[in-house]
């Protein structure tokens, strides 16, 4: 084959859902032993172009080209002939099998099924890019990371030369995402060419041969990795220049707000998840907490919230006005709320926990207010005026208030549910990953809504995953690894590297063995 | 360029999921739905039994709007159904698989017959009514009660619970069916107090049914208002969306839980003090007549609105009335008018389908492009 010869050019392609354009003459091309990636704000359409190419959706208009020829893709199996893999972000293993039954799962053999010689063949791909991966290993005994090997190495066993990865580093620590990309770019020095969709500029530099930018459904264009920069990347991106920097005001008058003393928290299946954790959240500050996922950080917040069981420890609110301090222990959020605690929780689930996805904006404001009032009826008079005011303060992309939430993008949806919790006025706001799927413009639109709130004394948890936002935009930052805390620095003194070393100093022992 | 095997395989057809939908539209493509079912029996009529079409349709009108005294029967069956409707939807709303409506409407059917057998001789009307109001309301109540508890408590399936129930419910009316039995030892209760008409719900200006009727539209717009417009409703709606949300906003969602069931079988109680007291002056094991599965059809159908719910239910006992008609008119096997009624019940579910997808044709390109 010519090697110039696009893997797979795509020719005007435009897809839209209802009224909305997803996609609009979109052209790119992906070449054999390349990385291209594709980044984009939130809803710029990336995923859906990728669902194009692997059989998901079909385009309404453009034609793809897959090695010169004119290819028609209507369903994952026709993709799979074309050689084409996609790993998504979600992975769809059965939990009880092993990695090579996975693997195998629904590919017929040329010659027969044999588990063995399966297992010896994912052992072969396995060594040949890279994989640490025991094919007999169950899934559910899987980390994260060798749960996305799976699933990659699923659609290597299937001999796809072409491998389009959605967000793939989203669910992986550093460490992790190092090996991933040492992984990929054995790969494409194998021939093969690989898509990845992201929008975390510095790993589209470290990776990425050619980038693609997609800004609201169009083609803005592509240029050459060791030609570009972070901000022209990021102009190309949002379509103006953005300030990098967060403003940060100095704390007033910080007064101990919330003080946890020595919690410790228990999983159903009676793993330590908090142990020992105490730290102070004052008024007027932002303190943030960084950590790799999984290190605690939900349990914490819900712990505070009255969702998570304690079993020891105190969590003590001193209340502004009357200067009285409260217990919240054994306390569920209704009783938290009855004691005059002003706590406003912005969980990392957002439609599953914090939201109702089939109501609408309206119902949604109510669930914090829908108690007021005497009668058994409810009012939604003030609901819908907060409704509308959201919608217009935060620039809520929406036909009306009167939409369900699910239908809103992810951006939209976190910017109702923090406005919502914001609006309780609060005395203390817990935000879990505020910005995680958002776009660079409702991202900063969060932080300047959390440094507001820090300016009008409110006591300001953010728990982040990204070190540079979490360095820029708090007061202090407490780390934490496997439920403890392994230090609280400030956070206009510190540096990544001091944080990311504190992320891990807890962890060598346990669940992560990939250390050398 | 392999442009004719594009054509081949380029799908003609694709399925794309509507954004939102005028309302008259949706109705249009339910009454289309409607139509198109007919015709489908229509070729089946003719093809099973060679009859015309035309004046099976025709016997089946006759059948429930016939005489004054069908049409009283066809609403009083419609609010019997509407009413077990009501009853099982703020449970279904919550996500809480109650399909033990049939016993829950039994049980209640049952504690108004033994108050009417008890005391029907001891105690006067004034006060012999509201007992068996309250204790049809009581059992029912705590027939769906039960399985709530256990449900909110230890996280049981009240899916099989509810459903063991109902056996329970059938079982005891088989019990007391003989051991109150007239004559002795025929397991058959007969009507109670037919001479005194004692625990019988009074007839309003000589109709029979109207009280009933007009319980059960009073139920309606309670229950349209209740799951709307009340606190208690709304929080029926955010535990059946999501535990985790509510959990979070502090509702305690046990709680909601029981006090939902509580409703669910006190309205189900209700079913069977019209059913018995209003209706039959007697209790069978077939008082309720699997009303109580029927009545999740009707509330899905509707999707919990208890003002569509007065539309399906009417459906519902249109068609079985017509489908009795006919088989008895025209000496058809009987599974022909279940075939009748469940192709028109087909095609209105899969009508639904229509109203939430659209369908595109893709009209293939000829010529190349530019």
């Amino acid at each position: 084959m010519d090697a110039k010869t696009p893997a797979i050019e795509l020719k005007n392609i435009t897809k839209t859902f209802g009224k909305v354009v997803a996609n609009k003459d979109i052209c790119l091309t992906v070449h054999r032993g390349e990385i291209l990636s594709v980044l984009g704000e939130n809803g710029s359409g990336k995923t859906t172009l990728m669902n194009m190419i692997s059989g998901i959706y079909f385009p309404d208009h453009g034609q793809i080209f897959i090695n010169g020829k004119e290819a028609v893709i209507s369903s994952p199996k026709d993709a799979f002939d074309y050689k084409i893999g996609m790993i998504h972000q979600h992975f769809k293993l059965v939990d009880i099998f092993t990695a090579t039954e996975n693997i195998v799962l629904g590919f017929k053999e040329k010659d027969g099924f044999n588990i063995k010689k399966s297992a010896q063949r994912i052992k072969e791909i396995s060594e040949q890019y890279g994989f640490d991966l025991d094919p007999m290993k169950k899934i559910y005994e899987m980390s994260v990371s060798e749960k996305q090997m799976v699933e990659i190495i699923k659609v290597l066993y299937r001999g796809a030369d072409i491998l389009i990865l959605d967000e793939p580093t989203a669910v992986l620590t550093p460490q992790e995402t190092k090996k991933l990309f040492a992984i990929l770019r054995r790969m494409r020095d194998d021939g093969k060419a690989i898509i990845i969709i992201t929008h975390k500029l510095h790993e589209v530099l470290e990776l990425s041969d050619r980038v693609a930018v997609l800004r609201k459904g169009e083609y803005v264009g592509s240029v050459e990795t060791a030609k570009t920069s972070e901000a022209e990347l990021t102009e190309m991106m949002v379509g103006k220049k953005i300030s990098l920097n967060i403003e940060r005001s100095e704390p007033k008058n910080p007064e101990d707000r919330l003080v946890v003393k020595h919690v410790n928290c228990m999983s159903i299946e009676g793993i330590k998840i908090l142990d020992d954790v105490s730290f102070t959240a004052r008024s007027g500050e932002i303190l943030g907490i960084a950590g790799i996922a999984g290190s605690g950080q939900r349990e914490l917040l819900e712990a505070i919230a009255g969702l998570q069981h304690i079993e020891t420890g105190e969590i003590l609110y001193n209340d502004p006005k009357t200067g009285a301090v409260e217990d919240l222990r054994d306390k569920n959020p209704l009783q938290i709320r009855e004691l005059g605690v002003r706590l406003s929780f912005v969980p990392e689930d957002r439609l599953g926990m914090g939201l109702v996805g089939n109501m609408d904006i309206v119902d949604n404001m109510m669930l914090r207010s829908y108690r007021s009032g005497k009668t058994a009826f409810l009012e939604r008079k003030e609901p819908k005026s907060l409704a509308d005011r959201i919608i217009e303060q935060l620039d809520v992309t929406t036909p009306n208030a009167n939409t369900p939430v699910r239908r809103l993008s992810g951006g939209n949806v976190q910017k109702v549910l923090v406005g919502r919790e914001i609006a309780a006025a609060p005395t203390v706001l817990m935000a879990a990953y505020p910005v995680r799927g958002l776009d660079i413009n409702s991202s900063y639109l969060i932080y300047n809504l959390l440094n507001l709130q820090k300016e009008n004394g409110v006591a300001v948890i953010f728990v982040g995953e990204d070190l540079d936002v979490l360095i820029e935009l708090c007061d202090r930052i407490m780390v934490i690894g496997s439920g403890r805390v392994t230090g609280i620095v400030d956070g206009r003194k510190t540096t990544k590297e001091e944080i990311g070393l504190l992320m891990t100093s807890r962890t060598d022992g346990g669940e992560s063995n990939e250390q050398h | 360029m392999n442009s004719t095997e594009k054509h081949k395989r380029e799908p003609l057809l694709h399925i794309v999921k509507r954004d939102s939908i005028v309302w008259w539209k949706s109705w249009l493509i339910r009454i289309l739905a409607v139509a198109v079912a007919l015709i489908v029996c229509a070729f089946i009529t003719v093809l099973l039994t060679g009859e015309n079409p035309i004046s099976v349709y025709a016997t089946m009108i006759d059948g429930a709007f016939g005489t004054k005294r069908r049409i009283w029967s066809l609403f009083q069956n419609l609010a019997m159904l509407l009413c077990i409707s009501l009853a099982v939807t703020p449970a279904f709303k919550m996500k809480f698989w109650n399909i033990g409506a049939e016993g829950q409407v039994l049980i209640g059917g049952l504690a108004t017959a033994s108050c009417m057998i008890l005391f029907g001789e001891l105690l006067p009307s004034v006060v012999l009514m509201p007992l068996i109001i309250v204790a049809s309301i009581v059992a029912g109540a705590i027939w769906a009660v039960i399985p709530a508890f256990f449900r909110a408590r230890w996280n049981t399936n009240e899916t099989l619970f509810t459903l063991m129930m109902n056996y329970i419910a059938i079982q005891l009316v088989s019990f007391f069916s003989y051991i109150w039995s007239v004559p002795k030892g025929s397991g058959q209760i007969g009507v109670i107090n037919s001479a005194t008409e004692m625990g019988w719900l009074p007839s309003i200006g000589g109709h029979d049914y109207l009280l009933n009727i007009l319980i059960v539209g009073a139920l309606t717009i309670f229950m349209y208002v209740y799951l709307r417009y009340s606190k208690q409703g709304y929080e029926i709606s955010v535990v059946g969306e999501s535990e985790n949300t509510a959990r979070y906003i502090g509702i305690d969602v046990k709680k909601v839980i029981i006090r939902t069931m509580l409703i669910s079988g006190a309205i189900c109680g209700v079913a069977g003090l019209l059913l018995v007291s209003g209706t039959d002056h007697t209790i069978t094991r077939d008082t309720a007549a699997g009303r109580g599965f029927t009545a999740i059809m009707v509330s899905w159908l509707a999707k919990f609105d208890p003002i569509y719910m007065v539309l399906t239910s009417f459906l519902i006992v249109f068609l079985q009335k017509g489908a009795t008609e006919i088989t008895t008119i025209f000496g058809f096997n009987s599974s022909f008018s279940d075939i009748i009624t469940g192709i028109i019940i087909f095609f209105i579910i899969g009508s639904e389908f229509f109203i939430n997808y659209t369908i595109k044709i893709h009209i293939p390109e000829k010529g190349g492009r530019a």
